[in-house]
């Protein structure tokens, strides 16, 4: 398992650099992974749908699907699409700290 | 007695009839099967219906022809499953059937109407082949097509048989080269992953294919909406794709006797054990094919590995064995590139596609990722095999399970 230093705390990812273990997360880290996948700030309509992501994984032990976080986040697609541009779900996935989305064969 | 039902009598509900009937005790158990159509359609085929490939007639049978003796066979739609109380409801003479166990096997439909727009061209320039009424729209409407561009478009994943688009661009490559239009058909694959498949090295190597055939990809492409009027596609992030024949792969989603039971995810697939078929939710329940949410293809031949692990963890739960077979997601896919020649790919839940040689290491006979006559073969034989072999739950020269043996690692870019 390789190790990537984010924001000055060194955390497990994968090859894709999708982070393996969601308890090493923190807000400052979500905020420089944002900036690599190209967002420059994450504003509150950005972290309501985080959080949304982060409760939902603690429940259901995986990063939800697009369609689980438009009906459970109360955003719609479109607006999902212009906060977290270029495959919606796999970006926020990777921004809270929540491992690959599995199923997408 | 006791009550086996099982719902839907496709691919896996007919294969897994037949693995119960031979091991159950008739004395003890009652199989009883239940499907809303009485025709069983080789699934594989639709892909070349609308080329002219098949006959109608070569990809219907009537399922009947596959239930095996001792099995209630009853033709209806399922109203509603209740499974804390162990009962099925069915629209026809709203008989209610109590279970003891079940198999669900209802399958996954398309949704053309989760894409704005799409329905004001359905069947006028925007077809699709997951049915078979869509596939033989298509073939008349390739009939007097006399040019353009051809744009296929994949909505969402999961879809059946993620292969299906590419084969679809192969084979429509070489029908138009066949009727000396080629250079008249612009072909582009707009897809919302970022290349050709989903696993990385054969996205790669298909992806190499699909350039030297002139095929154009248009990829993290999220489709938004179907301007009809104008004939052109839109994405969430504002490109537009303009087309002459739309070939549209919808949502995927599983049945609506599911959504109605409240027993799906988000696109009402089941949840169930990756490893044991076994319904998350309920011990009675099992779940198989397209109607789970394991991350496994939608394909028949995963449906075919997949009831070698439940034939054996259900006899176990029936003995209260603890369940030891796992599936490992085992899928076989043949892939056809036009012009008699095919790929073939196999792979995993933890091991993507590799190039190498299949089903024995060095003899082969069938080259992996590569593309070959004798693949082809294997593909059109495959039919009978389905039809024959398969659906009768008759055992299979292959290994169920998948091996590293024969296969060559390669590093993806």
């Amino acid at each position: 398992m390789a190790t990537k230093t984010i924001s000055g705390v060194e955390v497990q990812v994968n090859e894709e650099g999708f982070m393996t273990n969601p308890s090493e997360w923190t807000k400052e880290i979500a905020a420089e992974i944002a900036k690599e996948e190209g967002i420059e700030a994450l504003t509150d309509a950005h972290w309501k749908v985080i959080d949304f992501c982060r409760a939902n994984a603690a429940t259901t032990g995986a990063a939800p699907t697009l369609r689980g976080i438009t009906n459970g986040a109360g955003v719609s697609t479109k607006d999902l699409f212009a906060l977290f541009p270029k495959g919606p779900a796999k970006k926020v996935a990777k921004i809270s700290g929540l491992g690959k989305p599995e199923g997408c064969v | 007695m006791k009550t086996f039902l099982i719902l839907g009598a496709g691919t896996g509900g007919t294969m897994m009839a037949n693995k119960l009937a031979k091991r159950l005790d008739p004395k003890e158990w009652q199989i009883i099967m239940v499907d809303k159509d009485e025709t069983h359609y080789y699934q594989p085929g639709f892909l070349f219906l609308p080329f002219g490939y098949y006959t109608p007639d070569q990809v219907k049978q009537p399922k009947k022809k596959f239930v095996p003796a001792g099995v209630e066979y009853i033709v209806s739609d399922i109203e509603l499953i209740e499974p804390e109380a162990g009962k099925v409801t069915l629209k026809k003479d709203n008989r209610v059937i109590h279970f003891d166990q079940l198999l669900i096997a209802t399958g996954t439909d398309i949704h053309p109407e989760e894409v704005e727009g799409m329905l004001d061209g359905w069947r006028k320039n925007i077809f699709d082949y997951y049915t078979f009424d869509g596939a033989m729209a298509l073939r008349a409407f390739l009939k007097d097509f006399k040019g353009g561009r051809l744009v296929l478009n994949i909505k969402e994943m999961p879809i059946k048989c993620p292969v299906a688009p590419l084969e679809f661009m192969f084979l429509a490559d070489a029908y138009f080269t066949k009727r000396g239009m080629r250079d008249k058909v612009e072909l582009i694959l707009s897809t919302p992953l970022p290349g050709a498949f989903t696993k990385p090295v054969s996205s790669q190597m298909l992806g190499a294919v699909l350039e030297k055939k002139n095929i154009k990809v248009e990829a993290d492409f999220d489709i938004m909406e179907v301007d009809a009027a104008n004939n052109l596609i839109r994405g969430y992030d504002g490109r537009e794709i303009p087309y002459n024949l739309l070939v549209a792969i919808p949502t995927n989603m599983g049945s609506e006797v599911i959504k109605r039971s409240g027993m799906g995810d988000d696109l009402y697939f089941i949840p169930t054990n990756k490893e044991t078929l076994r319904s998350e939710k309920y011990e009675n329940i099992w779940v198989i094919g397209d109607a789970s949410n394991i991350p496994a293809s939608k394909a028949g031949s995963v449906v075919h590995y997949a009831a070698e692990t439940l034939i054996e963890n259900i006899l176990s739960a029936l003995e209260g064995k603890p369940l030891s077979a796992k599936f490992d997601g085992h899928s076989t896919c043949h892939i056809v590139s036009g012009f008699n020649k095919s790929l073939l790919i196999d792979f995993s839940y933890d091991v993507e596609p590799l190039t190498g040689l299949y089903p024995f290491p060095v003899v082969g006979p069938f080259p992996l990722l590569k593309e070959s006559w004798i693949n082809y073969i294997g593909k059109l034989s495959f039919k009978w095999i389905y039809w024959n072999i398969m659906l009768r739950g008759i055992p299979f020269p292959l290994p169920p399970e998948y091996s590293i043996a024969g296969k060559k690692q390669v590093k993806s870019a």
